[in-house]
């Protein structure tokens, strides 16, 4: 098997340059890659644009990117939440290409299954199928979609081996899987990094030949947008 | 008396369906997870990731990998499953969703969508709202039947960017039960002691009255 650690997210990250388009994973905050961020920010790399569902919170996540002004453009589904990105949205500062959330999903899968461009319902009608093909299938019309062209994929898993080979938790899987097969070079850090051979062939999520780089992560925040309890005295 | 959000919740949780699997929108949406009749057997999608939402956890229990698409944390219940999101847009494209329940800024007479963008005000984005309108035959929308202002959400054509185009079935809002036909909005139920008058007034798009007309009951 291909041995692809390496030691910390300072040497994944070294080659990503200013003006790259990088595909971030995670849901909100959950299943970011936290170290990777953090290290893109150390290396104060500019001009990204950056593919992911949302863009953090003001002190967290893709937020920490936005603060420095690292980003150019933001491809995402739904950006509340995030005070500066909206101040710099509304200032011009920012581009932003806002896309329905299946759409963002299929856009990284076709992108990593080699498929072009795919007809969906998902915004037809609305400004988002605005300049693009519209054609009807059994009486009801899609709009043609292109895939993503990212030169970085980074995702975040919970446990993954020396080949790559990764397995998520929880809803901290979402985008990662497709986002992970999508770049031209792909890193993963994960909670917990075993040798090859310690994960059960049965229960991956990712396959290993997705994943170009791989490091255990460490001091993972995780932090939550919305702590909601129940009721105990129920 | 107009309803309050709990009770729209109420009353929808009577249009769900034993077998149903369900995506539940932000808001009053949410709020229908609590009136499930204990009698059927109802399956939450949650579009970040998950089959079978349960609710939320005890203090012990909370985990920050284990969140619904409003970013709560939530648990899980036997017969639950994870997947990632390609496969999630996968079963709401695909029409296995059975019922999709929105919150709305606005609706149009027939049945146009629009609850995601104000422009130069607020952009938030549409998150997974256009995906499900798209593909699902059966689409309710939870909202007051005015906003801030007091002017009616219920229009001849929405103002504001669309989420989908002729797509809402069936609307409950604070003072009614209105579904969308061919012919414009059709009140089928009202609140109790709101009057017929009150509820054509608050509707700026045509609207007929159904000859059963009753009183919604919770």
């Amino acid at each position: 098997m291909i041995n692809k650690e390496v030691k910390d997210a300072k040497e994944a990250v070294q080659d990503i340059f200013d003006g790259s388009t990088i595909m971030l994973g995670g849901f909100g905050l959950c299943g970011i890659p936290e170290n990777c961020i953090s290290a893109l920010v150390q290396k104060n790399v500019k001009n990204l644009t950056c593919i992911s569902n949302n863009a953090g919170v003001d002190d967290f996540g893709i937020g920490l990117l936005l603060q420095k002004k690292q980003v150019k453009k933001m491809i995402s589904s739904y950006v509340g939440e995030n005070n500066e990105f909206e101040r710099q949205l509304l200032s011009g500062e920012l581009e932003v290409d806002l896309i329905p959330q299946g759409t963002l999903a299929e856009r990284c899968r076709a992108s990593g299954a080699g498929i072009p461009a795919f007809y969906t319902p998902a915004g037809f009608g609305t400004e988002v199928s605005e300049g693009k093909e519209v054609r009807e299938f059994n009486g009801k019309s899609y709009i043609l979609e292109k895939s993503f062209d990212a030169d970085f994929a980074i995702v975040k898993a919970w446990k993954g081996d020396t080949s790559g080979n990764l397995i998520y938790k929880g809803t901290a899987r979402n985008f990662n899987p497709m986002m992970a097969s999508a770049g031209k070079i792909t890193i993963a850090e994960v909670e917990e990094l075993v040798p090859t051979g310690q994960l059960d062939p049965n229960f991956i999520h990712t396959p290993g030949i997705y994943i170009q780089r791989i490091f255990k992560g460490i001091n993972y925040e995780k932090r939550i947008e919305q702590k909601t309890i129940s009721d105990e005295s129920k | 008396m107009s309803l309050n959000k709990f009770q729209i919740a109420q009353r929808i949780s009577k249009e769900l369906k034993n077998g149903y699997y369900v995506n539940l929108g932000i808001g009053i949406p949410t709020l229908v997870a609590n009136y499930i009749p204990k009698k059927i057997n109802v399956v939450l999608q949650s579009e970040n990731g998950l089959l079978g939402m349960g609710p939320f956890p005890k203090r012990s229990d909370v985990d920050p990998d284990l969140i619904n698409a409003g970013k709560q944390t939530i648990t899980t219940l036997n017969g639950s499953v994870l997947f990632d999101s390609a496969e999630s847009f996968a079963m709401i494209r695909g029409g296995h969703i059975n019922m999709t329940i929105l919150g709305a800024m606005e609706v149009s007479e027939n049945g146009d969508i629009a609850n995601w963008k104000i422009p130069g005000k607020m952009v938030k984005g549409m998150g997974g709202a256009m995906d499900l309108v798209s593909s699902s035959d059966n689409i309710i929308v939870a909202m007051m039947h005015t906003n801030k202002k007091g002017e009616s959400k219920l229009l001849k054509n929405c103002t504001l960017p669309l989420t989908g185009k002729k797509c809402i079935k069936k609307i409950f809002t604070d003072l009614a039960v209105i579904e969308v036909t061919k012919n414009g909005f059709y009140l089928v139920e009202k609140a109790p002691n709101v009057s017929i008058e009150e509820i054509i007034n608050k509707t700026e798009g045509k609207i007929e009255i159904s000859k059963k007309l009753k009183d919604i009951e919770i």
